[in-house]
């Protein structure tokens, strides 16, 4: 393994804008650097395809799928059961299985199962919640969440040499380069 | 010279055209809007307020104790008048809670940027009024303490719930539509609960916002997942809020009685919901922009674009009335025409002619734009125009009971005390609920606002 700083995290770099931080993506990603995340304080357009983020790292809207379906056909086939089986009432001679009168009821649970599903598999997948990450233990990190767009190369990256890494950052107009360590 | 291809920094786009005022950067909307939150002293009015609201709120845990103590026989609520103040004030609660996800959601997948300033109080306004609302069909069961049995769990007892009762979707309807909105409403928030950790200055402050915030570092990963979900939600809300007021509508209109019996009542009830909706968010926003100097954000044209769906809504309002009016009188049907006659001539003649001067009538006021961007006039139309709906769900639920198909079936609805002191309780709660929210969490998205002044500096 080619780590010779196993505490350090990677490296942080700041940029100005937006767009700053897009070409520099791309220009980071060219050097042949996998192991990249950047963090900004709102979603910005392109910057998932810029980082090579495909749409396969998407697995939300495939879940929601799931807990809709799942929900819905629960919510059907429990008040079928019911009718049928479990509690059969006789309201105005209406057949056991009065599905159009079921269909309320499926429908909301299905609205339930997808949202609670897109929510918490949203979660899950940004393996949230997560209260410390070593990117916190850097005073700048804070800005974030206002008006910083930050890049940051893993240390797990094949490519990634301490030095060689933060001169390269430099290169391409990285503000406040720093290392970020991995420690308490 | 069409709006599109007018220069952006033209004089002759009017101050209303903007839904952000000029000079913001990402920084300055964060510090402004988390600063409501993090360094602004409590205000005196701020106190007043709240301890306005809250004796209300008082008044209504009060009201609920004498009620559980006693029955609900303290309300004028009687045999044939089953539904009372507890109906109405349930069905114009959840409406007004309709115009938030609407804001939130509709507006959100129809790309439309002004609702980004007025997304996040008016969702916190929908969940406050599900609140209010679920309070009055829970009590208005005579024995709160076994709501329980709506729900569908395997009992000793081995009964199960009638699924093809209304009441039945009902229950389903309220609490999933109080469950997403209220998951909607924390993804949104996920983003400047990390603000407000980053920025918090005491410990508490940081403890609390941290915890809330999941450990949020806005990475690209994260981001992107997080927008496919809210983006879904938007998707899911979107049929959900059009399904609950519905439902809430098939609550009648399933029933046999005169007047509730017709199919218009679903699209009706919906684009009724919106329009209280409308009027409440204007209701919370007007005094809010100008007590926390929002106004750079919450622009005259927010304002006048709401005041443009209350319009259209308000139309779509009056077609139902017209359109039920005439539908019963051409049916021919004896018992759907003597109800309109007691709506024009009955005992409770005079709250059907408030209800079309204040749904129907002063809003027409609105193709006005002198009135539209007028902020007083607003407020006061949306207060009319609250009192309308409210009046719209009470000649609906009582004037039908009091006047049904046998003249010794007849009755007459009076509210008693309590049934005044319980409906304005919830409005102390929901009140209550707004003044912690404004002082507690950013009242406006502020990570939708950066991505606003980004979208503006990209023009």
């Amino acid at each position: 393994m080619n780590l010779p700083h196993p505490q350090v995290y990677g490296l942080l770099c700041e940029f100005g804008s937006p767009r700053q931080l897009m070409d520099a993506a791309k220009k980071v990603r060219e050097a042949g650097y996998k192991r990249i995340d950047a963090f900004v304080p709102f979603p910005v357009e392109g910057l998932s395809h810029a980082l090579g983020l495909g749409r396969k790292h998407d697995l939300v809207p495939l879940l929601t799928l799931i807990g809709g379906l799942g929900g819905g056909l629960t919510g059907f086939f429990f008040q079928l059961w019911v009718s049928l089986s479990a509690y059969p009432m006789n309201i105005a001679g209406r057949p056991p299985n009065s599905w159009p009168a079921f269909i309320p009821v499926t429908f909301e649970l299905t609205v339930l199962g997808a949202s609670i599903f897109a929510v918490f598999g949203m979660l899950a997948l940004n393996k949230l919640p997560q209260p410390h990450h070593p990117l916190f233990n850097v005073e700048r990190f804070k800005r974030a969440s206002s008006d910083g767009f930050f890049l940051c190369i893993e240390s797990h990256d094949p490519k990634f040499k301490l030095e060689e890494t933060a001169r390269f950052l430099q290169s391409i107009n990285g503000q406040h380069v720093t290392e970020v360590r991995d420690e308490d | 010279m069409s709006a599109e291809d007018r220069p952006v920094d033209s004089p002759q786009i009017p101050r209303l055209a903007r839904v952000l005022e000029p000079g913001h950067s990402y920084a300055s909307v964060t510090d402004k809007i988390a600063s409501i939150v993090l360094t602004r002293p409590t205000s005196i009015g701020w106190l007043l307020g709240f301890s306005l609201a809250f004796t209300l709120m008082m008044v209504l845990l009060g009201s609920i104790a004498w009620l559980i103590t006693k029955g609900v026989g303290i309300w004028g609520i009687n045999i044939p008048i089953g539904w009372g103040f507890a109906i109405v004030n349930f069905v114009w609660w959840i409406g007004i809670g309709h115009a938030g996800t609407l804001i939130s959601a509709i507006l959100f997948l129809l790309n439309q940027t002004w609702r980004t300033s007025i997304n996040r109080f008016a969702e916190a306004m929908t969940l406050f009024a599900v609140a209010c609302a679920g309070i009055f069909p829970l009590i208005h069961t005579g024995r709160p303490w076994m709501a329980y049995y709506m729900f569908p769990y395997p009992s000793t007892m081995g009964i199960w719930p009638q699924f093809r009762s209304p009441l039945i979707w009902d229950v389903f309807a309220v609490s999933t539509y109080g469950t997403v909105s209220a998951l909607f409403w924390f993804v949104g928030l996920l983003p400047d609960l990390a603000t407000l950790r980053d920025r918090a200055t005491n410990k508490p402050a940081q403890l609390i916002y941290g915890m809330l915030a999941m450990g949020w570092r806005g990475s690209a990963r994260h981001w992107h997942r997080y927008q496919s979900a809210y983006l879904l939600l938007a998707g899911l809300a979107t049929p959900l809020v059009l399904s609950v007021h519905t439902v809430v509508s098939f609550d009648f209109a399933i029933a046999i009685v005169p007047g509730w019996h017709t199919t218009i009542f679903p699209p009706y009830f919906v684009a009724g919901a919106i329009y209280s909706g409308f009027a409440m968010v204007l209701t919370i926003a007007i005094p809010l922009r100008k007590a926390y100097d929002l106004e750079d954000f919450i622009t005259m044209r927010h304002l006048e674009n709401m005041a443009k769906v209350m319009l259209a809504t308000g139309l779509i309002v009056a077609y139902g009335y017209f359109f039920e009016f005439f539908i019963s009188l051409y049916s021919g049907n004896k018992f759907d025409v003597f109800l309109v006659e007691q709506r024009l001539h009955g005992p409770y003649a005079p709250y059907y002619y408030a209800l079309i001067l204040c749904n129907i009538l002063t809003p027409q006021l609105l193709w006005i734009q002198k009135v539209r961007t007028n902020v007083a006039w607003l407020f006061v139309m949306s207060l009319i125009i609250n009192v309308g709906m409210w009046l719209e769900r009470f000649v609906i639920v009582v004037i039908s009971l009091t006047r049904d198909f046998m003249p010794s079936a007849w009755g007459r609805y009076q509210p008693t005390f309590w049934d005044w002191s319980t409906f304005i309780g919830t409005l102390g709660l929901f009140v209550s609920l707004l003044f912690l929210f404004v002082r507690g969490l950013p009242a406006i998205s502020i990570a939708e606002m950066r991505e606003l002044v980004a979208h503006e500096d990209h023009k």
